[in-house]
């Protein structure tokens, strides 16, 4: 499990240090845990439920206390600090926000807590609102306002207090998939505008990829791999990785011999090259990663280095491509994802192919017995 | 369906309308008339407790007020209202703090062995009122606290605790916990979380409570009987009296008011109610 290389210019601002978390002492919902948040960053915790992910984030904001294991913050271990004392910003997953109070209060409710005077506190409530663009909305009521606008309130209200670490929990869940989007871009200028750091955690793949600088995916309480999502989606380290980001083939082979980088894996009857991700040796199982774009048609040999004649099982004709399912491999689930650049009826079902692939596209990763 | 079926469908859907209605008739009749028949009775301007031949006829003179009056005049009666009334809040301020402290604490998940603790709070609804009543008069004697206000007070006070407890804990269901953790994560102390976040959002559950306190207090008679001396007379406890040693429909004006005032009362319970539910969570 290795993480992409920290970069040593930019502050550490968040660490987890070999943090577990069990409620019942039995099960482990976050095992012996490491991650580094960068000043300023927006780092997204993505995994599917119950994987741990929030039970990170609520453990950074205090709400659950680790069992084992530190949590710093600037350098300074917050175990003993209390969620009030810790001075995070929180949007919650159904906003939370005080629905027997105004706008204008609940923005202006941290402000209260720490003391500032009326004035201030009104100049400060309005600059914030303008940032998340709902000025002239202080006296409503949050039973008032779409979910967008109420999503807006709860991140302006995070924010209102000038933390300078933001956590958010899936905080675009409840809203239809246009205002997700543009909720997405907004939070992305605003953090940006801000430069806080912001901690984000989402089960949804493409908001992940969409916002983050950074994600680090979750699977059964522990990190699987922490990079940007360029690199998450082309440098899969982990069968889990691959399969959670984006599509993929995954196949399941026996490494027959390792050349340095690149290695010769024996697949379902086939020999294809391969490059090694993991270190693995000659007789170990392995499991193959191909992205379905990055293979191609072959209609003369020669043009890739790994080239099989597979049957066509299925063509699937979505407009700009074709998605054409192939018997490869020892599987009949195996996905080509080819441009409409060859037209409609060059292939069809029934029809012996010849597919191919660059080696460098067909990652060996070590196989994981729990996937 | 043939057109006999539908001729029997049909009269057995009257028959079953027919006993319906007869059925909520009943229940009124039973329930609500003896209630309803001591209002005409206590303007009876004769000292009996039946309709005089002058009322049957509607007969203006038949009819007075002398009965509020001689309630209203007296220094008996009025004594007993203030005894009632002092009781009664005291009893309801301290059953509603403590009512819900106990709901909060209940409701927290951390809390251990809650089922028993719930159990024991809302035992004095289920026990009867005479057993406790016997209990805490041997207690509170021993203690010097019996033929005083303030044993009444604690007494009534343990009485209405459980409608309290039951109350806010209902409202406390529909709390998003979240709202508090909010709270804390905008810098807000516990006391602030609660007084800014949370008691307002459940002030229809503690304010019902309350006032299922106040009358459980306000028509109490059993513990009077047994706690209260003669200083300590209630509303209930002179009623009491009155039926027993002066049968006069002076009673029957003080019932009268009585149901009025419960009337109102129920009505601000139930519109608290309706508020409580209206609020956005």
């Amino acid at each position: 499990m290795s993480t992409s290389p920290a970069s040593s210019t930019a502050a550490q601002h968040v660490q987890f240090d070999g943090v577990s978390k069990s409620y019942d002492g039995a099960t482990t919902v976050v095992r012996d845990l490491h991650l580094a948040v960068r000043e300023g960053e927006f780092l997204t915790l993505l995994g599917p439920s119950g994987s741990g992910k929030t039970t990170c984030l609520m453990m950074l904001a205090g709400f659950e206390v680790p069992s084992a294991g530190a949590i710093r913050i600037g350098g300074r271990s917050v175990g003993d600090v209390p969620p009030r004392k810790r001075d995070i910003g929180m949007v919650f997953q159904n906003y939370a926000l005080f629905p027997h109070m105004t706008v204008e209060s609940n923005l202006a409710f941290p402000l209260e807590v720490r003391g500032l005077d009326k004035a201030a506190i009104r100049e400060r409530v309005r600059t914030t609102l303008r940032l998340v663009r709902l000025e002239g909305f202080e006296d409503r009521r949050p039973g008032e306002l779409s979910g967008g606008q109420q999503q807006r309130v709860a991140i302006a209200r995070a924010l209102v207090f000038e933390p300078n670490l933001v956590l958010m929990d899936e905080p675009l869940g409840a809203l239809d998939r246009r205002l997700r989007e543009e909720m997405q871009y907004e939070i992305r200028r605003i953090q940006r505008t801000l430069g806080v750091t912001v901690v984000y955690v989402t089960h949804d793949q493409q908001e992940a990829m969409a916002m983050s600088d950074r994600v680090a995916v979750f699977n059964r309480g522990r990190i699987e791999q922490v990079a940007s999502p360029e690199v998450l989606y082309e440098e899969p380290e982990r069968p889990f990785v691959a399969t959670f980001i984006g599509d993929n083939n995954l196949l399941r082979g026996q490494i027959a011999g390792v050349d340095g980088d690149m290695c010769q894996v024996d697949v379902g009857g086939e020999r294809v090259e391969a490059f090694l991700v993991a270190p693995l040796s000659a007789g170990d199982a392995a499991i193959l990663s191909i992205r379905p774009e990055r293979v191609g048609l072959a209609p003369r040999p020669g043009m890739y280095t790994n080239e099989i004649e597979a049957g066509v099982e299925d063509i699937v004709f979505l407009g700009d491509h074709l998605r054409i399912r192939c018997a490869v491999c020892g599987t009949e689930d195996f996905i080509v994802k080819i441009p409409n650049i060859v037209g409609h009826g060059a292939v069809m079902t029934g029809d012996r192919v010849r597919i191919g692939w660059t080696p460098t596209d067909c990652r060996a990763l070590e196989l994981d017995e729990e996937l | 369906m043939t057109r006999m079926q539908a001729a029997e469908a049909g009269w057995q859907q009257r028959a079953g309308r027919g006993l319906y209605l007869a059925f909520c008739v009943a229940v009124f009749v039973f329930l609500v008339a003896p209630i309803l028949v001591i209002v005409p009775l206590s303007f009876n301007a004769e000292p009996y407790f039946t309709f005089t031949e002058g009322m049957l006829r509607l007969d203006a003179d038949a009819y007075s007020l002398r009965w509020y009056r001689q309630v209203l005049g007296d220094e008996e009666w009025l004594r007993s209202l203030v005894n009632s009334l002092i009781i009664g809040i005291c009893a309801t301020v301290l059953a509603t703090a403590l009512g819900t402290l106990a709901a909060l604490g209940l409701a927290s998940p951390s809390m251990p062995g809650r089922p028993l603790a719930m159990g024991l709070l809302i035992s004095p609804m289920v026990t009867p009122v005479i057993i406790s009543a016997a209990g805490m008069f041997f207690f509170y004697s021993s203690l010097g606290l019996a033929q005083t206000h303030l044993g009444l007070i604690l007494a009534h006070a343990a009485l209405g605790t459980p409608f309290v407890v039951i109350t806010v804990t209902a409202t406390l269901a529909g709390f998003d916990t979240n709202l508090a953790r909010a709270a804390a994560s905008l810098g807000a102390g516990p006391w602030r979380s609660f007084r800014r976040v949370q008691l307002p959002l459940i002030a229809p559950g503690v304010v019902s409570g309350a006032l299922f306190a106040f009358a459980a207090s306000f028509d109490e008679v059993v513990t009077v009987l047994f706690m209260g001396g003669l200083d300590q007379r209630t509303i209930p406890r002179q009623m009491w009296a009155g039926i027993r040693e002066q049968i006069s429909p002076a009673i029957l004006a003080v019932a009268t008011m009585l149901v009025a005032f419960a009337l109102a009362f129920m009505t601000a319970v139930e519109w608290l109610r309706r508020r409580g539910e209206a609020v956005p969570q």
